[in-house]
């Protein structure tokens, strides 16, 4: 698959995953690598510091729209952060609260009340990135989810409120989030993990999930920090002074060990999840910055290149 | 120095705190163990452990009561898996004036949703359930293993967050009328109110003002509650417990989190990194790439493979210095290295323990 088709299958990515195993910069890497096709990408941020714009190179994202950078294909790649309180009072604003809004919030009133109707906020947040999506100023929005458990959540709020909120203003936000949510041309999911059991376990499970209570569309799996693979760790170190033999035994050992779990990982998550893979490599030699990302950039074209014609949204039933 | 396990000589609480992704659980449960291996009775408080893990401590259920992990040690060691409801259930039982206020709570929808998903229930009933395991007297140890956060004081703040809504405006102005207190602010409260049920629905609303009526008279036990919490938190018998991953990203997190809690006067007395890449003493990374692009075949893989660990390792060290520069100096640290597999049986949990020094 070409990364033109891939981009266009839909304009809104959500990326979601496990804590620590990467999801923001998966996002990073996606939106750089949108912006590397001469799209506008939207990273959106729904939660506090992720450290996003830090990472490309800018300021910590504001609820303002800004450019982190730009590519000289023209493609750039924008950031903002829909914060649920934000969302909440752009919402009451719209419905003729304007005034009581920032009372609301000041006694903590606003707090209670989107307490008492769970999945309020998450609903709010998704309903301002359906109005960026609608609006059609960026390409591609990648939402940064919350981390997994809270991502079925977040991503079930509609559901849940369309169920509970039998009309009225709720019930029509609902009903236009699920309606994008569950179009295949707006809207999938990418799951990240690492090839670890705890991650993979997740994903799977998330995978699941989401295709039975929200029917969202699973884009490919991204698995992240992967070793890549070496020929030739087993038998006897080559030659070298002796002090050093230990040490190289001792890293072709470990290389070994981790490849060979991170593998039967692997193999376990194609077995029980039928979706493509994306694997993006570990960056043993520095930190990630903005550099860092524009090399995993590459590793998602390279990846979506590799994905057959179908890809880029399968059932994983 | 002291060690991480040393910290039981001094303390009988240990909270293992930091972001997703870290290991706590598991360096949680490995202290626990140790506790057990120096003839204490010993209990950790899991959030959420990996299943195989959870399998390994007997967890296959969620009791919300610990439960005795068999093996063989001069000590005992307990689990159990926090279940958020149900520790709040009980709390709600213990404060209640008799039944049928506690039913009267425990039915109401405005309650069940907060005892479910309010931020920070996690983090009150891990509290809550430290406390109550610190009362009793089967337990020598405690190690508490916390929700995953970016902030902090999620945790340290969440006590409060049940007092914070007594507080709240719009609770004492549904109480007001009982309280003899100005009728004007009960109308103007009853105008919000009805805004508010235009757009969230009425059953929201009214829902919430029955719990807060139902509520009535439990407050201040939940709030001394609440503070007892926090006192033992902050008490010499408790002792933080900061778990990290040497990435650069996580170790900056960590710092934030070691701040946030010198600001509540709470000090943190360990930090465990986990997952620390093989250290080479006899070459830097620098000439193992070298040696690893002069090289063909597979002895360019043996270079490389050495290299890439040791480039990895370089900078965790120097993200490493960077974070106990900003820490007091006698603050315990362990360094656990990569393992070449994952930790989900009482064996890994051993091995863990004799790493954390």
């Amino acid at each position: 698959m070409n990364p033109e088709q891939f981009f266009s299958a839909s304009r809104l990515v959500i990326v979601a995953g496990k804590g620590g195993v990467g999801k923001t910069v998966v996002a990073a890497s996606l939106a750089r690598a949108a912006s590397k096709t001469g799209r506008q990408a939207l990273l959106v941020e729904v939660q506090g510091r992720s450290g996003i714009g830090r990472l490309l190179g800018g300021e910590e994202l504001t609820y303002e729209d800004q450019v982190l950078l730009t590519d000289p294909s023209g493609g750039a790649v924008r950031g903002r952060t829909i914060r649920p309180d934000d969302a909440l009072i752009d919402w009451l604003n719209e419905h003729g609260m304007k005034r009581i809004a920032k009372r609301l919030v000041q006694t903590g009133v606003l707090e209670i009340i989107a307490t008492a109707t769970p999945g309020l906020r998450d609903l709010l947040v998704l309903g301002k990135v359906k109005h960026l999506e609608r609006e059609g100023d960026a390409d591609l929005i990648v939402v940064d989810a919350p981390a997994a458990g809270h991502a079925i959540t977040f991503l079930r709020a509609a559901r849940t409120l369309y169920d509970t909120a039998r009309a009225g203003p709720i019930h029509n936000q609902a009903k236009e989030v699920l309606d994008m949510l569950a179009d295949p041309a707006r809207t999938q999911v990418l799951l990240v993990a690492l090839a670890e059991e705890t991650p993979i376990n997740e994903m799977i499970e998330t995978a699941y999930h989401l295709e039975d209570h929200v029917g969202v569309k699973l884009g490919p799996a991204i698995v992240n920090g992967c070793y890549p693979l070496l020929e030739g760790l087993d038998g006897k170190p080559p030659r070298a002074p002796k002090a050093m033999v230990a040490d190289l035994e001792r890293a072709a050992e470990l290389r070994r060990n981790r490849v060979e779990l991170q593998e039967a990982q692997l193999a376990r998550l194609a077995d029980e999840l039928p979706v493509e893979q994306i694997r993006l490599p570990y960056r043993f030699d520095g930190d990630m910055d903005a550099d860092a990302i524009t090399i995993l950039a590459d590793h998602v074209l390279a990846g979506i290149g590799d994905l057959s014609l179908s890809a880029g949204g399968q059932d994983a039933t | 120095m002291t060690t991480i396990t040393g910290l039981l000589d001094d303390h009988r609480i240990i909270v293992c705190t930091g972001t997703g992704g870290v290991g706590k659980t598991t360096t949680a449960a490995a202290v626990a163990l140790e506790g057990a291996e120096r003839g204490l009775r010993a209990v950790v408080i899991t959030i959420d452990p990996a299943k195989r893990l959870a399998d390994a401590l007997g967890l296959d259920g969620l009791t919300n009561q610990p439960s005795r992990v068999s093996f063989d040690a001069p000590g005992e060691l307990w689990a159990l898996m926090l279940d958020t409801k149900t520790t709040f259930d009980e709390l709600v039982v213990e404060y209640a004036g008799d039944d049928d206020q506690a039913q009267r709570i425990l039915q109401n929808r405005f309650y069940q949703n907060i005892s479910a998903a309010l931020s920070g229930t996690q983090e009150y009933m891990a509290m809550e359930k430290l406390y109550e395991l610190a009362g009793d007297d089967r337990f020598d140890l405690l190690v508490v293993d916390t929700p995953p956060t970016r902030n902090a004081l999620d945790f340290i703040d969440a006590p409060n967050v049940i007092t914070r809504m007594f507080d709240n405006w719009l609770y004492k102005a549904v109480m007001a009328p009982s309280r003899g207190a100005l009728r004007a602010v009960n109308k103007a409260a009853q105008t919000l109110m009805r805004q508010l049920s235009r757009i969230v629905g009425a059953e929201v609303v009214d829902d919430a003002i029955a719990f807060f009526q139902a509520f009535e008279g439990m407050e201040d036990g939940f709030k001394s509650r609440a503070n007892s919490v926090l006192a033992l938190l902050a008490s010499e018998e408790s002792a933080f417990v900061l778990v990290a991953s040497p990435r650069h990203d996580t170790i900056d997190e960590a710092r934030y989190f070691a701040d946030q809690l010198s600001e509540a006067n709470i000090a943190v007395r360990g930090i465990v990194i986990n997952r620390m890449h093989p250290y080479a003493d006899s070459i830097d990374a620098a000439e193992a790439k070298t040696r690893a692009m002069k090289a063909s075949g597979r002895a360019a893989s043996w270079w490389k493979a050495l290299a890439d660990f040791q480039a990895t390792a370089e900078r965790e060290r120097e993200h490493i210095d960077t974070l106990l520069e900003a820490m007091p100096a006698n603050v315990a640290t362990a360094r656990v290295p990569m393992l070449a597999s994952d930790v989900h049986d009482i064996g890994g949990l051993h091995e863990i323990r004799s790493l954390l020094g």
